[in-house]
Protein backbone atom coordinates (compact mmCIF):
# COMPACT_ATOMS: atom_id res chain seq x y z
CA UNK A 1 0.00 0.00 0.00
CA UNK A 2 1.38 3.38 -0.94
CA UNK A 3 1.59 5.91 1.83
CA UNK A 4 2.22 9.63 1.84
CA UNK A 5 5.50 10.32 3.65
CA UNK A 6 6.78 13.78 4.48
CA UNK A 7 10.41 14.35 5.39
CA UNK A 8 10.57 17.46 7.54
CA UNK A 9 14.00 19.07 7.39
CA UNK A 10 14.38 21.64 10.13
CA UNK A 11 18.11 22.05 10.69
CA UNK A 12 21.11 23.75 9.12
CA UNK A 13 23.31 21.36 7.11
CA UNK A 14 26.58 21.05 9.04
CA UNK A 15 25.96 21.92 12.70
CA UNK A 16 24.74 18.34 13.22
CA UNK A 17 24.37 15.17 11.19
CA UNK A 18 20.57 15.25 11.05
CA UNK A 19 20.40 16.78 7.57
CA UNK A 20 22.88 14.37 6.01
CA UNK A 21 21.40 11.26 7.59
CA UNK A 22 17.89 12.41 6.72
CA UNK A 23 18.95 12.55 3.09
CA UNK A 24 20.20 8.97 3.42
CA UNK A 25 16.72 7.90 4.56
CA UNK A 26 15.18 9.66 1.57
CA UNK A 27 17.51 7.88 -0.87
CA UNK A 28 17.04 4.42 0.67
CA UNK A 29 13.32 5.00 1.14
CA UNK A 30 12.90 5.85 -2.55
CA UNK A 31 13.23 2.13 -3.33
CA UNK A 32 9.92 1.56 -1.52
CA UNK A 33 7.86 3.52 -4.09
CA UNK A 34 5.97 5.62 -1.59
CA UNK A 35 4.45 9.05 -2.20
CA UNK A 36 7.33 11.15 -0.85
CA UNK A 37 7.57 14.87 -0.17
CA UNK A 38 10.37 16.91 1.39
CA UNK A 39 9.71 20.11 3.32
CA UNK A 40 12.47 22.52 4.32
CA UNK A 41 11.60 24.79 7.19
CA UNK A 42 13.36 26.92 9.83
CA UNK A 43 17.16 26.55 9.45
CA UNK A 44 16.46 23.57 7.17
CA UNK A 45 16.13 25.97 4.23
CA UNK A 46 19.90 26.53 4.50
CA UNK A 47 20.46 22.94 3.36
CA UNK A 48 19.41 23.97 -0.14
CA UNK A 49 21.52 27.09 -0.43
CA UNK A 50 23.78 27.39 -3.46
CA UNK A 51 27.53 27.75 -3.13
CA UNK A 52 28.14 25.59 -0.07
CA UNK A 53 31.86 25.16 0.53
CA UNK A 54 32.81 22.78 3.33
CA UNK A 55 36.56 22.68 2.79
CA UNK A 56 37.14 24.88 5.83
CA UNK A 57 35.24 22.60 8.20
CA UNK A 58 36.50 19.34 6.71
CA UNK A 59 33.01 17.89 6.19
CA UNK A 60 31.39 16.38 3.13
CA UNK A 61 29.33 18.81 1.06
CA UNK A 62 26.18 16.81 0.38
CA UNK A 63 24.16 19.60 -1.23
CA UNK A 64 24.74 18.27 -4.80
CA UNK A 65 22.67 15.21 -3.80
CA UNK A 66 19.51 17.32 -3.74
CA UNK A 67 19.91 17.82 -7.49
CA UNK A 68 19.98 14.03 -7.95
CA UNK A 69 16.70 13.39 -6.09
CA UNK A 70 14.78 13.59 -9.35
CA UNK A 71 16.53 10.39 -10.51
CA UNK A 72 15.05 8.70 -7.45
CA UNK A 73 11.56 9.93 -8.39
CA UNK A 74 11.61 12.30 -5.44
CA UNK A 75 10.22 15.41 -7.06
CA UNK A 76 8.06 17.14 -4.47
CA UNK A 77 10.31 19.61 -2.71
CA UNK A 78 8.68 22.32 -0.60
CA UNK A 79 10.21 25.28 1.16
CA UNK A 80 8.74 27.59 3.77
CA UNK A 81 8.29 31.15 2.52
CA UNK A 82 8.50 32.54 6.05
CA UNK A 83 11.69 30.61 6.85
CA UNK A 84 13.36 31.84 3.65
CA UNK A 85 12.30 35.44 4.27
CA UNK A 86 13.64 35.36 7.83
CA UNK A 87 17.03 34.31 6.46
CA UNK A 88 17.05 36.67 3.45
CA UNK A 89 17.02 33.76 1.00
CA UNK A 90 14.94 33.50 -2.15
CA UNK A 91 14.26 30.72 -4.65
CA UNK A 92 17.13 31.80 -6.91
CA UNK A 93 19.58 31.08 -4.07
CA UNK A 94 18.64 27.38 -4.00
CA UNK A 95 20.36 24.39 -5.66
CA UNK A 96 17.08 22.86 -6.88
CA UNK A 97 13.66 23.93 -8.07
CA UNK A 98 11.15 24.00 -5.23
CA UNK A 99 7.56 24.89 -4.47
CA UNK A 100 7.32 27.72 -1.96
CA UNK A 101 4.56 27.42 0.62
CA UNK A 102 3.21 29.79 3.25
CA UNK A 103 2.43 28.57 6.77
CA UNK A 104 -1.22 27.77 6.02
CA UNK A 105 -0.24 25.71 2.99
CA UNK A 106 2.38 23.90 5.08
CA UNK A 107 -0.30 23.01 7.62
CA UNK A 108 -2.42 21.54 4.79
CA UNK A 109 0.57 19.60 3.42
CA UNK A 110 1.30 18.08 6.83
CA UNK A 111 -2.35 17.31 7.40
CA UNK A 112 -2.62 15.14 4.29
CA UNK A 113 0.36 12.89 5.18
CA UNK A 114 0.24 9.35 6.56
CA UNK A 115 3.57 9.84 8.35
CA UNK A 116 5.90 12.75 9.05
CA UNK A 117 9.60 12.03 9.61
CA UNK A 118 11.08 14.94 11.47
CA UNK A 119 14.80 15.65 11.26
CA UNK B 1 6.05 15.80 26.48
CA UNK B 2 8.98 18.17 26.56
CA UNK B 3 11.84 17.18 24.32
CA UNK B 4 9.70 15.10 22.03
CA UNK B 5 8.90 15.69 18.42
CA UNK B 6 5.85 13.77 17.54
CA UNK B 7 5.27 12.31 14.11
CA UNK B 8 1.99 11.04 15.40
CA UNK B 9 -1.06 12.01 13.41
CA UNK B 10 -4.46 11.85 15.00
CA UNK B 11 -5.16 10.99 18.61
CA UNK B 12 -2.91 11.61 21.58
CA UNK B 13 -1.66 8.41 23.28
CA UNK B 14 -4.17 8.54 26.12
CA UNK B 15 -6.98 8.53 23.57
CA UNK B 16 -5.78 5.37 21.88
CA UNK B 17 -8.24 3.02 23.50
CA UNK B 18 -11.05 4.63 21.57
CA UNK B 19 -9.44 3.55 18.30
CA UNK B 20 -9.06 -0.13 19.16
CA UNK B 21 -5.76 -1.90 18.71
CA UNK B 22 -3.06 -0.07 16.84
CA UNK B 23 0.22 -1.11 15.36
CA UNK B 24 3.06 1.32 16.08
CA UNK B 25 6.53 1.94 14.76
CA UNK B 26 8.75 4.12 16.93
CA UNK B 27 11.75 6.06 15.71
CA UNK B 28 14.33 7.26 18.26
CA UNK B 29 16.81 9.88 17.11
CA UNK B 30 18.78 10.64 20.28
CA UNK B 31 21.23 8.80 22.50
CA UNK B 32 20.47 7.55 26.03
CA UNK B 33 20.87 9.84 29.09
CA UNK B 34 21.89 12.84 26.96
CA UNK B 35 18.31 13.35 25.87
CA UNK B 36 14.82 12.45 27.01
CA UNK B 37 13.80 10.92 23.66
CA UNK B 38 14.62 7.31 24.50
CA UNK B 39 12.96 7.56 27.95
CA UNK B 40 9.79 9.07 26.49
CA UNK B 41 9.70 6.46 23.74
CA UNK B 42 10.13 3.70 26.30
CA UNK B 43 7.31 5.03 28.47
CA UNK B 44 5.12 5.33 25.40
CA UNK B 45 5.91 1.77 24.27
CA UNK B 46 5.26 0.43 27.77
CA UNK B 47 1.89 2.19 27.96
CA UNK B 48 0.92 1.08 24.46
CA UNK B 49 1.76 -2.57 25.21
CA UNK B 50 -0.05 -2.41 28.55
CA UNK B 51 -3.24 -1.24 26.82
CA UNK B 52 -3.14 -4.01 24.21
CA UNK B 53 -1.51 -2.19 21.32
CA UNK B 54 1.30 -3.56 19.21
CA UNK B 55 4.76 -2.02 19.05
CA UNK B 56 6.04 -3.86 16.02
CA UNK B 57 9.39 -2.12 15.74
CA UNK B 58 11.59 0.50 17.34
CA UNK B 59 14.04 1.99 14.90
CA UNK B 60 17.13 3.72 16.30
CA UNK B 61 18.65 6.42 14.12
CA UNK B 62 21.26 9.20 14.44
CA UNK B 63 22.76 9.09 17.98
CA UNK B 64 19.80 6.89 18.90
CA UNK B 65 21.93 3.88 17.90
CA UNK B 66 23.85 4.37 21.16
CA UNK B 67 20.78 2.96 22.92
CA UNK B 68 21.96 -0.43 21.63
CA UNK B 69 25.42 -0.56 23.23
CA UNK B 70 25.63 -3.25 25.89
CA UNK B 71 28.74 -1.58 27.31
CA UNK B 72 26.54 1.18 28.72
CA UNK B 73 27.00 1.23 32.51
CA UNK B 74 24.92 3.83 34.33
CA UNK B 75 25.30 4.43 38.10
CA UNK B 76 23.40 1.85 40.12
CA UNK B 77 20.82 4.33 41.39
CA UNK B 78 19.84 5.36 37.85
CA UNK B 79 17.63 3.63 35.29
CA UNK B 80 19.34 1.29 32.84
CA UNK B 81 17.98 2.50 29.52
CA UNK B 82 19.68 -0.12 27.34
CA UNK B 83 18.68 -3.00 29.58
CA UNK B 84 15.09 -1.74 29.73
CA UNK B 85 14.83 -1.98 25.95
CA UNK B 86 16.45 -5.44 25.93
CA UNK B 87 13.90 -6.66 28.49
CA UNK B 88 11.02 -5.22 26.49
CA UNK B 89 12.26 -7.06 23.40
CA UNK B 90 12.51 -10.29 25.34
CA UNK B 91 9.13 -9.98 27.05
CA UNK B 92 7.02 -8.54 24.24
CA UNK B 93 8.88 -9.47 21.07
CA UNK B 94 9.44 -5.83 20.15
CA UNK B 95 11.82 -5.66 17.18
CA UNK B 96 14.70 -3.31 18.10
CA UNK B 97 16.59 -2.22 14.99
CA UNK B 98 19.66 -0.01 14.71
CA UNK B 99 20.35 1.76 11.42
CA UNK B 100 23.54 0.15 10.10
CA UNK B 101 24.99 3.31 8.55
CA UNK B 102 24.35 5.32 11.72
CA UNK B 103 25.68 2.48 13.93
CA UNK B 104 28.89 2.06 11.95
CA UNK B 105 29.59 5.79 12.14
CA UNK B 106 29.23 5.68 15.91
CA UNK B 107 30.91 2.39 16.71
CA UNK B 108 28.01 0.10 17.54
CA UNK B 109 28.83 -3.33 16.14
CA UNK B 110 27.28 -6.81 16.22
CA UNK B 111 29.22 -10.08 15.92
CA UNK B 112 28.73 -10.14 12.16
CA UNK B 113 29.98 -6.57 11.85
CA UNK B 114 32.97 -7.34 14.02
CA UNK B 115 34.14 -9.91 11.48
CA UNK B 116 33.10 -8.05 8.35
CA UNK B 117 34.61 -4.73 9.44
CA UNK B 118 37.60 -6.44 11.05
CA UNK B 119 37.09 -4.91 14.49
CA UNK B 120 38.51 -6.27 17.73
CA UNK B 121 35.18 -6.19 19.57
CA UNK B 122 31.42 -6.08 19.29
CA UNK B 123 29.02 -4.30 21.63
CA UNK B 124 25.42 -4.83 20.53
CA UNK B 125 23.04 -5.37 23.45
CA UNK B 126 20.73 -8.43 23.60
CA UNK B 127 17.43 -8.08 21.77
CA UNK B 128 18.78 -5.51 19.31
CA UNK B 129 19.74 -6.11 15.71
CA UNK B 130 21.50 -3.96 13.13
CA UNK B 131 19.89 -3.54 9.73
CA UNK B 132 19.17 -1.02 7.01
CA UNK B 133 17.03 2.08 6.74
CA UNK B 134 14.62 0.01 4.68
CA UNK B 135 13.43 -1.45 7.98
CA UNK B 136 12.18 1.99 9.00
CA UNK B 137 10.34 2.62 5.74
CA UNK B 138 8.90 -0.91 5.70
CA UNK B 139 7.73 -0.40 9.27
CA UNK B 140 6.01 2.85 8.37
CA UNK B 141 4.26 1.16 5.45
CA UNK B 142 3.04 -1.73 7.62
CA UNK B 143 2.16 0.17 10.80
CA UNK B 144 -0.86 2.30 11.59
CA UNK B 145 1.25 5.06 13.13
CA UNK B 146 4.83 6.28 13.19
CA UNK B 147 5.99 8.03 16.36
CA UNK B 148 9.23 10.04 16.10
CA UNK B 149 11.10 10.80 19.32
CA UNK B 150 13.91 13.30 19.00
CA UNK B 151 15.13 16.83 19.40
Amino acid sequence: MEKKLLYLNRRAPYGGIYAQESLEVVLIGAAFDQDVSLLFIDDGVLQLKKGQDTTGVGMKNFSPTFGALEMYDVEKLYVSRESMAARAINERDLVVGVTVLNDAEIADLMDEQDAVLSF
Amino acid sequence: MQGMICGFLGASPWELRAFGTMKFVLQINEGPYQHQASDTAYQFAKAALATGHEVMRVFFFHDGVNNGSRLTTPPQDDRNIVQRWSEMAQQHGVDLVLCIAAAQRRGVVDTDGKQRLEKDADNLAPGFRISGLGQLIEGIVLADRLMVFGD
